[in-house]
């Protein structure tokens, strides 16, 4: 399933008639908003530590190029063999040469957002290969051929009696809704594919510069299994995944796990550095890193928005979202969604693409204050806006009319002329009301307007 | 001590009798009004649409007709953190950079004046009713004022205050934002009433009347009992001001 971002308000219209939906996505989007605070409650240094993970993050990202290279060489020293994608093609070409060369015919997949980025499964696919998602809620999307719904549980738009029944219909097992028992069939599933599979393809949570290493976090183990089973290993990363060290590493990846489900760690997180078969006689033969641009670099030059390559999609911006929080995250129509996503989206894709993006929020800020990387998510958004704008996408009318506002609003004797004539107007109107606007009618009455305005009800006062 | 009134744009428009009951209060405890008749709008319905440019002379203008005034006070936590957040972020001259420095220092809005700058803890007065609180966006989480309209409630006498649930969730107003996309904003303001009735409060008060006509709105199609009010006519009221 391709979605398209330019049909967001579609995807809306649609999400908000789901009743369904709407019940999944805020039950799940309540609970693990439930489960943060309790374990952000125990942390009184939890504010702390969100402004230093901002300014570690901030001393990385404003050097770049530096720590990159850094990076690149500890990775090669460690054996790991680098590549470079300057997009989504190049990376795909990157892969499947790897696939070629090595003649693999089995891929088995630990979740990873920036693979659904370049889109790379359908590409796999379409080359004729066998590419099989071990992450629980991955394997649940790719049966439906939907992308994740949520940065971190992709299946969080469905229920577990829908499990159910997807497992029953696709898979043909015996209707079951019971958590363990799902997994457990998954996992049987799975379970031999691990075992055949000649390359395992992975994402990178932390890449870290001064020890060439980098992190895969997770909760079931498949990614472990994913990344050391298989003879190959090859890890897609965005480069702004770097962090400096290994203990601040550890700070980062604190704030993940709380944000994310609110646990205190995460169940594993794994540490790879490099291949392990020759030495220690286990683990893979190859680890290939391919390190994507894929548009950040061009982010980087704004000294504002940078500050959107902080994230670490951990998903909580999500879960506070009151607009995520009604329609989930397929409304958006890309693999990023929500507050992060819609400040991304314009930005990788380009305005034109990403025109309705940056303004499918209210402003109201819940992002930025639950982010724990502190990404100032409205006044970026903002700022996008102002860059659609410029960009020469707004419809005409709203262009002469913000014009007109303008004028208006510096000049004292037009905007007194101007108030007075809504007033005077409004008495031609249905029910007596102001001028009358989309989303204003049936379901919520305009406001009414003050036949005096203030002014002179002020003067009459004094 | 003397206050400049900051009048939004739809204060002056559709409800002044918030702007009004400001006034009184604010004569009530003692301040001097003064009032600048050559105001307009701050001109955040355009910023926030993405349009810059068009609101630099709108701003500066703001900027000169109010970089002299001792206190300037709004009845509005989403304009007053429009000139004091968000107009740093235009291209403007530099000399009204630095006047807006100093003049950012110097507005505030109205419940964050009484508390923080008049040092008032509570104005006594009587409202036997039971209210609930909406926490507005710009005025909580761009300000950071989240307890002083709360400390100014609860000063008054016999008035029972009860939060609703989630009472800093977003209404779903947000400007341009209601009608670009109504049936996300009518979903998101159908949450919010839903909270209010559930907390079955007689009056939801709120700090801004942009919010409060978004609220107001709804409740009136739905026939919910609760009524909104702004914070400056609960105080007036209560005072019988």
């Amino acid at each position: 399933m391709q979605l398209n971002p330019k049909k967001t308000k579609t995807y809306i219209k649609s999400a908000l008639r789901d009743q369904h939906l709407k019940e999944a996505v805020d039950r799940a989007t309540q609970s693990a908003l439930k489960k943060r605070q309790d374990k952000v409650d125990l942390m009184p240094y939890w504010e702390d530590m969100r402004w230093q993970a901002h300014k570690a993050k901030a001393g990385v990202i404003d050097h770049l190029d530096r720590y990159l290279e850094e990076f690149e060489a500890n990775c090669m020293a460690n054996g790991t063999t680098v590549h470079w994608a300057v997009d989504g093609e190049e990376a795909r070409k990157i892969i499947i040469d790897l696939i070629r060369k090595n003649n693999v015919k089995s891929i088995v997949k630990a979740k990873s957002l920036t693979t659904e980025e370049i889109y790379l499964n359908h590409f796999l696919v379409d080359q004729g290969l066998e590419v099989l998602e071990t992450d629980l809620g991955e394997y649940i999307v790719q049966l439906l051929d939907q992308i994740p719904s949520h940065l971190t549980s992709p299946a969080l738009h469905l229920t577990r009696k829908d499990v159910g029944k997807i497992f029953h219909e696709k898979l043909g097992v015996p209707y079951t809704e019971d958590p363990p028992e799902l997994a457990q069939i998954a996992r049987q599933k799975l379970r031999e594919k691990f075992l055949a599979a000649d390359m395992g393809i992975s994402g990178v949570n932390f890449a870290i510069a001064d020890s060439g290493s980098f992190c895969i976090v997770e909760n079931e183990a498949n990614a472990h299994l994913a990344v050391t089973m298989p003879r190959i290993h090859v890890a897609v990363m965005g480069i702004e995944k770097i962090v400096p060290t290994l203990p601040a590493t550890a700070a980062f990846l604190k704030l993940q796990a709380i944000s994310t489900t609110g646990q205190k760690q995460s169940s594993y997180v794994n540490f790879v550095g490099g291949p392990t078969r020759q030495k220690f006689g286990e683990g893979c033969e190859e680890v290939h890193l391919v390190l994507l641009d894929n548009g950040r670099s061009t982010i980087l030059a704004d000294p504002q928005l940078r500050e959107t390559l902080f994230c670490f999609r951990c998903g909580a911006c999500l879960n506070n979202c009151p607009i995520y929080q009604q329609v989930g995250g397929h409304a958006y129509g890309w693999v990023y969604m929500g507050p992060i996503g819609i400040s991304l989206l314009p930005q990788y894709l380009g305005v034109d693409e990403g025109r309705y993006a940056p303004f499918t929020s209210s402003l109201c800020g819940a992002c930025y204050e639950i982010c724990p990387m502190r990404i100032n998510i409205p006044h970026h958004l903002l700022k996008l806006r102002n860059r659609v704008v410029d960009s020469g996408y707004s419809m005409k009318v709203e262009k002469w009319a913000m014009w007109g506002f303008g004028f208006l609003a510096s000049r004292p004797w037009l905007y007194r002329l101007l108030t007075w004539f809504p007033g005077k107007f409004q008495k031609l109107m249905p029910g007596n009301r102001a001028f009358p606007a989309p989303g204003y009618g049936k379901e919520r009455a305009l406001g009414r307007m003050d036949l005096k305005g203030f002014r002179k009800r002020f003067k009459e006062m004094s | 001590m003397k206050v400049s009134l900051f009048i939004p744009c739809l204060t002056e428009l559709m409800f002044p009798e918030s702007g009004l009951a400001m006034v009184k209060v604010l004569k009530h405890i003692g301040a001097e009004i003064d009032y600048v008749e050559d105001q307009t709008c701050c001109g955040q319905p355009a910023f926030n649409s993405g349009y810059r440019k068009e609101i630099i002379p709108v701003a500066e203008r703001f900027i000169d007709l109010f970089k002299d005034k001792e206190i300037i006070v709004a009845p509005s936590g989403s304009c007053t953190a429009m000139v004091r957040v968000f107009y740093h972020e235009l291209d403007l001259n530099p000399e009204k950079k630095e006047a807006l420095q100093s003049l950012s220092q110097r507005l505030f809005e109205f419940t964050e004046f009484l508390v923080d700058q008049a040092k008032v803890n509570g104005l006594g007065g009587s409202f036997p009713h039971r209210v609930t609180y909406h926490e507005s966006c710009h005025l909580s989480r761009e300000l950071g004022v989240k307890e002083q309209p709360r400390k100014l409630i609860r000063g008054i006498k016999d008035i029972d205050f009860v939060e609703m649930e989630k009472p800093d969730t977003c209404c779903g107003f947000g400007g341009t934002f209601s009608y670009k996309f109504p049936d996300l904003s009518i979903a998101m303001v159908a949450r919010k009433c839903r909270y209010i009735e559930e907390s079955g409060a007689e009056y939801v008060i709120g700090a801004d009347s942009s919010c409060l006509m978004n609220i107001q709105g709804y409740l009136e199609q739905h026939k919910m009992k609760a009524k909104t009010m702004h914070i400056a006519e609960l105080l007036a009221a209560s005072l019988k001001l």
